[in-house]
């Protein structure tokens, strides 16, 4: 959870990425290179973590509860195969939300990292790219190790399906990159928690993982339209069942692709905020 | 006389309620100072509401009925309220006991400063399970209210309900103070994190136990979450037997257990 | 001021941690009244003898009494009547200075009347009346060290302990705690010191002991242990950024002892203005000069053989 090495470790990334002056790496590589030597001290608790609780879903509702949803047949798919494409984008957020959440947050407050790196030659852009880059790779991992263990259940039907991992980190930078401008606002990590709660919970319940969204009451359905998970498990249910989306692809790539840009924004004014301090 | 011999045995040090009661004030305190840990607390209530709103009714639309053991069949929503009930007083109580306990210990170094007064480290122990046991009973109080609101279980069950919840929530903070003596980082935390949502999902929560395979079912059945799901949906579905002394044995024992180890090493971890 | 049986008694006091001896066999006797204090560099065992006085370590061997008990078996009714301020603020950040002082008289078993009382009045006595519903965080290193000793009074307690307590702060808010302290005893409070700042023992100790290496090298007042171990003035010679050794040499006879330090010379006199023209006869011509009356740092360097600062 921490997300981070020393700052030593900081230093030497970034003296890595510009020997003499001579800009031989993107500084955004310098801080993922930062984020991944922190991220081999701690990978065994969260490749636990982020890989175990949509695998524990997945037998807990998809095969346990999935065997009486299949009883009563109100559904035209197997509840297995329904539940595994939502659970997969539902991974993107997960990581990326706590990602983006405790570490920021900390990365201000306790351990000052942001500040070591923004009085190294680095942009604010670098920055965030660079953590991003490392959020996007945590994804990338989880959701690939999600869609090996959901083959041998029967939950996919088409190739597609190895596309569904970029539709997870998608949705995973569509919720990194408001919840970095959220964290670096914040001061208390009480109010990191809430956002979890608010946030993070209703959005996994409500956004057609567990039951179609239809089923929602009419004034409900709009708000789960609006938020990015809906549209990153309609792409990953398209992809994995080669079944039509609620609307176009594009539509919902775009849309998702919409939050990333705003978020990204918003993060950045955020950060010079904080970083002016 | 008689406690204190109780209490030395099983805490192996001294216990007065009086100072435990000061180390559960000192949260409540804090608690009262509102603020963000004030609406983290409060809004604690939504989390259990939200799965059965979710589960319970969206999901609950795809299932359809669920037998019950003794015959009757009742909606998918009733049969998960109660066992939700059981969770959210598992997690009310491990999220205080151990999370914020380990914060405390650790990081505020908040027990430093009360260690030099007559507090021992076991009435620290007692004083923070009383706290979770307040926050517990809130969100099991609000919960069994809503359950009754929505006729899922009686008014008069509910309140038989009510002590059964937090004994759940008893045998999950002493368990929870006895996993946060023995955290070293926050990466533990990530374990337990696994650990208790398999319990959550696995405890006869979702579908009847009877349902999982014969291993596991006895797995299944060892573990805390279980008794504590058979306990309070026993009593909220109106299936009184005498198997729920079982139940509220295990827990009992549970607890007595869990607190008799972290009090002695949190006075080995404080007292260097 | 030494009548009765002392309060804080230790016999051949020993902590260890592992292989590492921290405490190493003290005696020490503390007695109503007095302000004591336990001199040393950091790393002398200062702070772990404190500990063990305020019953939160158990020692691993020799004697120790603190107001009459065994630390052992009375560790909560000796702590009823010790206040503590470490070194470290650790107070509670969560709540207000007011809900801190009164949240911990609770750990004392204090009526949450009085308790609101003695908050009041000791946020009056450390000047914090007005800073009374502030978090913890914003207030200064100063205001939070004064908050922290006025904690360690809300029990009203036999014996004040302070670890280090002006560690760390500015030369303003040194004095308005130094201050603070000086009425406590004045009134009588009985307190018990640590400190690495020789101005500060002092300023506030009747009495105390040299700590190094875990065990006491000195003990006495500090003008007795300065008649002791050094003579009445002290003159302090530069010779910008030459080798000293030479010049050391060159000393001898004028005072009582020549100590050359890595960036000057000490020669201990007792008077100083005859010392200072005897150096210049001998045809040395310092680049600076200073004569000061001695203090507890020659002491200590006397008795060690090093500087507090580079120990």
């Amino acid at each position: 959870m921490a997300g981070g090495g020393t700052p030593a470790d900081l230093d030497a990334a970034v003296t890595a990425a510009a020997p003499q002056g001579v800009r031989a790496v993107h500084p955004a590589m310098a801080v993922l290179e930062y984020f991944l030597v922190g991220y081999k001290r701690v990978w065994r608790g969260t490749v636990f973590s982020s890989f175990a609780l949509p695998v524990l879903f997945f037998l807990g509702m998809g095969v346990a509860v999935g065997a009486y949803v299949d009883r009563g047949g109100n559904l035209d798919m197997p509840y297995l195969q329904f539940i595994a494409p939502g659970l997969l984008a539902f991974t993107g957020l997960q990581i990326a939300m706590m990602e983006s959440g405790f570490p920021v947050l900390g990365n201000f407050k306790w351990h000052k990292i942001y500040f070591g790196m923004a009085s190294a030659p680095l942009r604010v852009g670098d920055m965030l790219l660079g953590q991003l880059g490392y959020i996007s790779l945590r994804v990338l991992v989880a959701a690939t190790g999600f869609l090996l263990v959901m083959v041998p259940f029967g939950a996919i039907g088409s190739a597609w399906a190895v596309l569904t991992p970029l539709v997870a980190v998608l949705v995973g930078l569509a919720v990194a990159t408001p919840m970095f401008a959220y964290s670096a606002t914040v001061q208390s990590p009480n109010l990191m928690a809430i956002m979890f709660r608010f946030g993070m919970l209703p959005m996994m319940l409500f956004s057609g993982v567990f039951f179609p969204v239809e089923q929602l009451p009419g004034a409900l359905q709009p708000v789960a339209h609006a938020l990015p998970l809906w549209h990153g498990v309609e792409l990953s249910r398209a992809a994995a069942l080669d079944v039509n989306a609620a609307w176009p692809v594009a539509v919902h790539a775009g849309y998702l692709a919409l939050w990333c840009v705003v978020g990204f924004a918003l993060a950045r004014i955020r950060f010079i905020k904080r970083l002016a301090v | 006389m008689v406690t204190t011999l109780v209490t030395r045995a099983v805490a192996g040090d001294e216990l007065r309620a009086r100072r435990a009661g000061a180390v559960t004030g000192r949260n409540v305190t804090a608690f009262r100072a509102g603020g963000a840990y004030w609406w983290l607390v409060i809004s604690g209530m939504a989390e259990p509401l939200l799965y059965l709103f979710a589960i319970g009714w969206g999901v609950g639309a795809l299932v359809g009925d669920m037998p019950l053991p003794d015959g009757r069949t009742v909606s998918y929503l009733t049969f998960l309220a109660p066992a939700l009930l059981a969770a959210a007083a598992m997690n009310g109580a491990v999220a205080e006991s151990t999370m914020n306990f380990f914060a405390k210990m650790k990081f505020a170094k908040l027990y430093d400063s009360v260690l030099n007064t007559p507090v021992t480290p076991v009435e620290i122990a007692f004083g923070e399970l009383g706290w979770a046991m307040m926050r517990g009973s809130m969100y099991s109080g609000a919960f069994l209210v809503l359950m009754a609101v929505m006729g899922v279980t009686t008014p008069a069950l509910a309140l038989v309900a009510f002590p059964a919840a937090l004994l759940v929530g008893f045998a999950f903070g002493a368990i929870g103070l006895a996993l946060a003596t023995v955290m070293r980082t926050w990466q533990d935390f990530d374990y337990m994190g696994v650990v208790q949502f398999a319990l959550f999902l696995f405890s006869g929560t979702f579908v009847p136990v009877s349902s999982y395979p014969v291993a596991m079912q006895v797995i299944v059945q060892l573990t805390p979450l279980y008794h504590g799901v058979e306990l309070v949906r026993g009593i909220t579905l109106d299936m009184l037997s005498w198997s729920l002394a079982w139940n509220v044995l295990y827990l009992v024992v549970v607890t007595l257990a869990g607190l008799a180890f972290a009090a002695r090493r949190m006075r080995k971890l404080l007292r260097k | 001021m030494t009548d009765g049986a002392p309060l804080i008694s230790a016999r051949g006091l020993i902590k260890r941690f592992g292989d590492f001896t921290a405490v190493d066999g003290i005696d020490v006797d503390v007695h109503a009244g007095e302000a004591f204090g336990f001199l040393g560099p950091n790393g002398a065992g200062k702070s772990s003898t404190m500990r063990m006085i305020g019953c939160v370590s158990p020692p691993s061997g020799g004697e120790l009494r603190v107001l009459g008990m065994d630390p052992q078996r009375q560790g909560p009714d000796i702590r009823a009547r010790l206040g503590v301020c470490p070194q470290e603020d650790n107070l509670d950040q969560e709540l207000t200075a007011r809900e801190n002082l009164v949240t911990y008289a609770r750990y004392f078993g204090i009526g949450r009347k009085v308790a609101r009382q003695r908050a009041d009045e000791l946020l009056e006595f450390v000047q914090l009346s007005e800073r009374a519903g502030s978090k913890v965080e914003p207030l200064s290193g100063g205001m939070k060290r004064r908050l922290t000793i006025a904690r360690a009074l809300v029990n009203e307690p036999d014996i004040v302990m302070l670890d280090e307590p002006t560690t760390g702060l500015d030369p303003q808010a040194r004095h308005l705690v130094w201050e603070r302290l000086f009425r406590l005893k004045q009134r009588g409070t009985t307190l018990v010191l640590t400190t690495h700042y020789m101005d500060e023992a002092e300023q506030l100790c009747d009495r105390l002991v040299i700590m190094d290496g875990g065990a006491v090298a000195a003990e006495g007042s500090p003008r007795e242990l300065i008649e002791r171990y050094s003579t009445r003035e002290v003159v302090e010679l530069r010779f910008g950024t030459d080798a000293l050794e030479p010049y050391a040499s060159k000393l001898d006879g004028i005072g009582a002892r020549v100590e050359v330090l890595p960036d000057r010379i000490l020669l201990y006199a007792d008077d100083g203005d005859t010392a200072v023209p005897a150096v210049y006869e001998r045809n040395l011509t310092p680049s600076g000069v200073l004569v000061r009356r001695a203090s507890l740092e020659d002491v200590f360097l006397h008795l060690t053989g090093r500087t507090l600062v580079e120990a």
